[in-house]
């Protein structure tokens, strides 16, 4: 099952206000290993046609892997504002 | 600014636990929750060992909602190859009053918030806080969620482990991913009869399950099984140091999927439909990753206070959590009842350290050395995989004597000088 398949058994609420920022310039600067891109459970990391690191947030499990494993300062992260994102049911 | 006797910071285990002990006592508290209900938001393997809390809330448990006590475990060992599981059980866990449960948080912490409800306290969801209030002295006064600003003579930090709020106001640092993993899993629905017929249970009873090697393929970490009443949750705790050492940069969701794969589990999940997919990181720091208990107008419990311990064979954390809301919601009510709430830092530090809670953690203190040894994950659990290859696959010619079999296997694989330097280290743990 692919990852977004799985990701769609969930229910999220999605806020129009973002809750992870990524700080590009950091990035492409000091990281070398672009953690994100494969230890985020969900995949949300990607880059985009220049190389940017890019992340799709509607998807967030809200587990903070991200916030600890990637480059200090490169990805500013908070939980969504009260009623929004994921709402897990059986975990 | 409208004030309270206390506030709690998030409405999971160790959060409800304090308030309910607080309401118990008639003390007003609030509890401010930012999933749409409490549970919500959190994850667990998961199993709740109930032995260390019966005493506390003893009233508690006879109506909890539990899934299925643990009355059977399987340590199961991946090789590349070969797959060895161990089953067990006793009359000692197999019995009541039982030792653990696996439980679903959505249903469990929703009931227990409806228990925090009924002793008056109250519980807000839907609200995330968003700050700590400190005064010119820096003693934390109250929180602020969105525009609204609660004072609170105590502030209970039950936040979780990442420690965000707390973070923020200064209260500790941010773990960092050196002694940090994250855990993330499926829960697959399958009948109930299906579940008990699969891993061996009488009707109602369960199961438990651990796995190491392959399953991270090498990695630090492991995976984990349990059975609730009509699914059951598979997945993996992953050491993040490991994952970001591995050359290959394996998408860690893919191991979860190699896993189902694995030609010893996929018959166990046969028709079995997804429900949901979660993640969480989870301290494996042990009782290093412990930050100070309290400050000035604040206690830290659960997750949020470190209290998490992989000890190999089980997993702990709810129970912690459990025990420190009950004595942060003691040491309260005490400090409060003698009108002096600053007593109620020390008394609760106090009592988590007198009491099993923090011992618990400090007599595993060695094991996070020990499992950062990647033998623990790779060598070992192929070199038994070669092992009882050797005993079970019948080649052509000649046989060996069973014990040359294993000896000479066993001779190869264990008795070398790094597995006797671990052998050393292994009587730390």
């Amino acid at each position: 099952m692919n990852i977004e398949t799985k990701l769609g058994y969930n229910v999220f609420k999605i806020d129009k206000e973002r809750h992870i920022t990524i700080n590009t310039d950091i990035c492409n600067t000091k990281c070398t290993d672009k953690t994100c891109l494969y230890i985020c459970p969900a995949l949300l990391y990607k880059l985009d046609d220049e190389g940017d690191t890019i992340v799709d947030w509607e998807g967030c499990l809200e587990c903070g892997t991200c916030l600890l494993a990637c480059e200090p300062g490169a990805i500013e992260w908070n939980y969504p504002r009260g009623e929004y994102g994921v709402q897990y049911r059986t975990s | 600014m409208e004030k309270v006797d206390c506030i709690v910071v998030g409405g999971g285990l160790a959060g409800l636990s304090a308030a309910y002990g607080l309401a118990s006592e008639g003390l007003e508290v609030i509890v401010i929750e930012r999933g749409d209900y409490s549970g919500a938001k959190n994850v667990t393997g998961g199993r709740l060992y109930i032995s260390p809390i019966r005493d506390m809330f003893p009233e508690l448990w006879e109506e909890a909602p539990f899934e299925r006590p643990v009355t059977r475990e399987f340590i199961t060992i991946m090789g590349d190859a070969a797959t060895t599981t161990l089953e067990y059980t006793s009359q000692n866990v197999a019995a009541q009053p039982y030792q653990a449960y696996t439980l679903v948080r959505a249903t469990f912490d929703q009931w227990l918030s409806e228990k925090v409800m009924e002793k008056g306290g109250m519980v807000i969801t839907k609200q995330r806080v968003d700050e700590l209030l400190k005064d010119e002295l820096d003693k934390v006064i109250g929180i602020r969620a969105g525009e609204d600003e609660i004072g609170a003579d105590m502030v209970i930090v039950a936040e979780g482990c990442l420690k965000l709020v707390s973070e923020r106001a200064g209260l500790c640092e941010r773990p960092t991913f050196v002694d940090q993993a994250v855990g993330y899993k499926e829960v697959i629905e399958l009948a109930p009869e299906v579940i008990e017929s699969r891993w061996h249970l009488n009707p109602g009873e369960g199961a438990a399950q651990l796995f190491m090697g392959e399953v991270t393929k090498g990695m630090l970490g492991g995976g984990f099984l349990y059975t609730n009443k009509n699914s059951v949750a598979l997945g993996i705790v992953l050491g993040m140091k490991a994952a970001r050492e591995r050359k290959d940069k394996v998408e860690i969701y893919r191991l979860l999927d190699d896993f189902k794969e694995n030609a010893a589990i996929k018959p166990l999940f046969e028709g079995g439909e997804l429900l949901e997919y979660s993640a969480h990181v989870i301290s494996e720091a042990g009782p290093a990753g412990i930050p100070p208990l309290y400050g000035d107008g604040y206690l830290v419990t659960g997750d949020s206070a470190g209290l998490a311990l992989n000890s190999l064979y089980t997993v702990r954390g709810m129970d912690f959590a459990i025990a420190s809301g009950y004595f942060a919601a003691k040491a309260v009510a005490e400090a409060k009842a003698q009108g002096d709430i600053n007593a109620a830092g020390p008394a609760y530090d106090r009592m988590m350290r007198d009491s099993w809670v923090i011992k618990d953690l400090e007599v595993a203190e060695n094991i996070p050395h020990f499992i950062e040894n990647d033998r623990v994950f790779s060598h070992y659990p192929n070199a038994i995989s070669r092992v009882m290859d050797g005993l079970f696959v019948l080649g052509a010619g000649p046989q060996k004597k069973i014990f040359d079999k294993v000896y000479s296997g066993a001779k190869k694989e264990f008795m070398n000088l790094a597995t006797v330097k671990d052998a050393l280290g292994a009587r730390k743990i």
